[in-house]
């Protein structure tokens, strides 16, 4: 029951590789392993000579990843959910390289990126592309959508000049815009048609996987519905792999294919979504799930998952989740659980889950 | 895959929207105080540029001064009987009209110059200390700090006798004076608009860095740095003006507005107000047009009246 070491790292190993719907085997496109993060500021020597004499505290040292591993298929799309604060954001940043995580390795189609020199790196990192959550901050206030679309690909020689205007026609066109707006600026566009420039930007540069930072949060319902088929289109005609971060579980089952669940800078259960939505095995899946707002008419009370996260900053020992599970008990507060295979693909990380 | 309804296309009354240099100049044109302060700094400047045309004589040519015509008062016809001293002349018989177009001339000229040096120095330290930060940003604003303490006419002054008089010694200590200002404008509007998301997508499209620098991020911390840099050259001219005044800025063959005022500054008690007042008019309608146009620029550009 215990003995976590081999067991986590059997279930890992085995998971991405059952996870496509069409069985592979191939080795995963992006694979983060141990990936810790940790935020704030190495005290410079005013910092430690203030700190000796007494008169400061030291710096609180956000912990926002702790070792946290997710390996993802080609092809394969991966939802990862959790609340505000719970790192899912910073694991997004640190997979497409704009964050560097403060230990462990981020290997793309099995080689280390970060070991990589810097004009290989920045090439390789081309085949990884952001979809931001701001449709208004994401794009360049003072660029047409022309040059917004065609610069990547000019300065990488992707295209030519005499291509740009097909080149950016075609792009505008993918996303389901008229080729006619690409000479105007972002600020002449709604939410909905921002979103998909900054799609069409992304799709600039031919990525093969798609990190999408709670790209569909700050949009309107009905546009959230066209955005997330467009998602769903551009994955079947240029067979994109995506991580799709949220915090919408409706968002997430809708388009994924393997689901997993974050608290505070850890991954608590991973599995096949349609497991996840029918058998959670961990408390805190469960209680996120029950919580989500259904349409069936019942009378139901919302039984709020008890507390609030706790702090990052002084994360609880032992399990996470331990000081709002309803179900914890002496051994949780002191012992981390690891994540263990309870199904095939489908792994989490709970003390009950040998009992 | 069913995309339900059609791409939201671009209606054809929305492709009429202003250009925004259309838009900023319609908001800028509904003051009218702010019109008439761009109409009199356009009047001014161009009489600084055209001076050599517009003026009735050279001040600088020692020839075609008559020192019989000293301390005419405005009005007075030459000994000669040639041409009309409009504004007087000083005590070496110097058609002051024709001084102060010139003394203009080497007002705005340094100004502008000393500004735009200033500015490219600033915007760059600025864009580089806000863009990475770390060391370079904390030393670089703690040296900009250490020096905004002190007056910017001390430091000026310091500079000037260390290096001597001249026009080129002036600007130095002008840009000295001044480009604190604009690294710490920069730095500022680099840190907030570093932050958003189209910078993150730039490096991850892989554009170089001096590339997301000058093309993506400078760009958008332009409209603070434009505020401030008009409302500076006033500062910068007035603060030459002040070391002219004081003896320490431009020698005497090429006076500047400050020390036509100080040439002058003797004969206020005996009357001859002229030779003093004039060029300080000059001076202030000067300093008052380009105050005028830059309040107007700081409405226009704020970020929070042009979102939309």
């Amino acid at each position: 029951m215990s003995a976590p070491q081999p067991a986590r790292t059997a279930a890992l190993q085995e998971a991405p590789a059952q996870a496509p719907a069409n069985g592979s085997t191939i080795a995963p496109l992006l694979e983060l392993k141990a990936i810790r993060k940790t935020f704030g500021a190495q005290p410079d020597w005013v910092e430690r000579l203030g700190q000796r004499l007494g008169w400061l505290q030291p710096a609180a040292m956000v912990q926002a990843l702790d070792g946290v591993d997710l390996s993802i298929a080609r092809g394969e799309v991966v939802g990862l959910v959790g609340e505000s604060g719970c790192g899912k954001s910073t694991l997004g940043r640190i997979a497409v390289g704009l964050h560097a995580p403060s230990s462990g390795r981020r290997l793309w189609r099995g080689t280390d990126l970060d070991a990589l020199p810097e004009a290989e790196r920045r090439r390789a990192g081309l085949g990884i592309q952001m979809i931001f959550q701001d449709p208004y901050a994401s794009l360049n206030p003072r660029l047409r959508v022309r040059d917004l679309l065609a610069e990547a690909p000019r300065v990488h020689g992707l295209i030519d000049r005499t291509q740009q205007a097909e080149f950016v026609a075609a792009l505008l066109r993918q996303v389901g815009l008229d080729p006619a707006v690409a000479d105007r600026f972002p600020h002449q566009f709604s939410g909905g048609q921002r979103a998909r420039i900054g799609i069409a930007r992304a799709l600039a540069v031919k990525p093969e996987f798609l990190v999408c930072d709670e790209a569909v949060a700050a949009l309107d319902v009905s546009i959230q519905a066209q955005v997330l088929n467009l998602f769903m289109r551009l994955r079947e005609e240029l067979g994109l792999t995506y991580l799709f971060i949220s915090h919408d579980l409706g968002v997430v089952r809708h388009l994924s294919d393997r689901v997993a669940i974050m608290y505070l800078g850890r991954i608590v259960e991973s599995a096949p979504s349609a497991e996840i939505f029918s058998r959670p095995a961990h408390p805190y899946t469960q209680g996120l799930l029950a919580e989500a707002p259904t349409l069936k008419v019942e009378k139901k009370r919302f039984l709020a998952i008890q507390g609030e996260l706790p702090s990052p900053l002084a994360p609880p020992r032992g399990c996470h989740f331990h000081p709002r599970c309803p179900h914890a008990f002496e051994r949780c507060r002191l012992e981390a659980p690891y994540l263990q295979e309870i199904a095939p693909g489908h792994v989490s990380a709970c003390h009950l889950n040998g009992a | 895959m069913s995309e339900t309804s059609p791409p939201p296309a671009a209606s054809p009354a929305d492709s009429e929207v202003e250009r925004p240099l259309r838009r900023l100049a319609r908001m800028y044109a509904e003051s009218r105080v702010a019109l008439f302060g761009l109409a009199l700094l356009l009047v001014i400047v161009l009489a600084a540029l055209l001076a050599p045309w517009l003026a009735p004589q050279n001040p600088y040519d020692l020839m075609q001064l008559d020192m019989l015509d000293g301390r005419l008062p405005p009005g007075s016809a030459s000994g000669d009987g040639r041409l009309t001293y409009l504004l007087g002349t000083d005590e070496q018989g110097r058609d002051m009209l024709s001084a102060i177009l010139y003394g203009l001339r080497i007002s705005v000229g340094v100004g502008v110059v000393a500004t735009l040096m200033a500015l490219a120095i600033g915007m760059a330290l600025g864009l580089a200390a806000g863009y990475f930060g770390g060391r370079f940003d904390a030393v670089l604003m703690r040296i900009a700090d250490i020096q905004l303490s002190f007056p910017s006419i001390l430091v000026a002054m310091i500079l000037l006798a260390l290096f001597g008089q001249g026009i080129d010694k002036i600007v130095i200590a002008l840009v000295a004076a001044q480009w604190a200002y604009y690294a710490r404008t920069t730095r500022s509007a680099a840190l907030v608009e570093g932050r958003k998301e189209y910078i993150e997508a730039a490096r991850l499209l892989g554009l170089s860095t001096p590339r997301i620098l000058f093309r993506h991020l400078l760009p958008n911390c332009l409209p603070p740095l434009i505020v401030v840099a008009a409302l500076q050259v006033a500062a910068a001219i007035a603060l030459e003006a002040t070391l002219s005044f004081l003896g320490l800025g431009l020698p005497v063959t090429e006076p500047s507005l400050g020390l036509l005022i100080a040439n002058g500054f003797q004969y206020l008690y005996s009357g001859r107000y002229w030779i003093s007042v004039f060029p300080g008019v000059a001076l202030l309608l000067l300093i008052l047009a380009i105050n005028l146009v830059a309040d107007q620029l700081r409405d226009v550009l704020n970020p929070r009246l042009q979102s939309q």
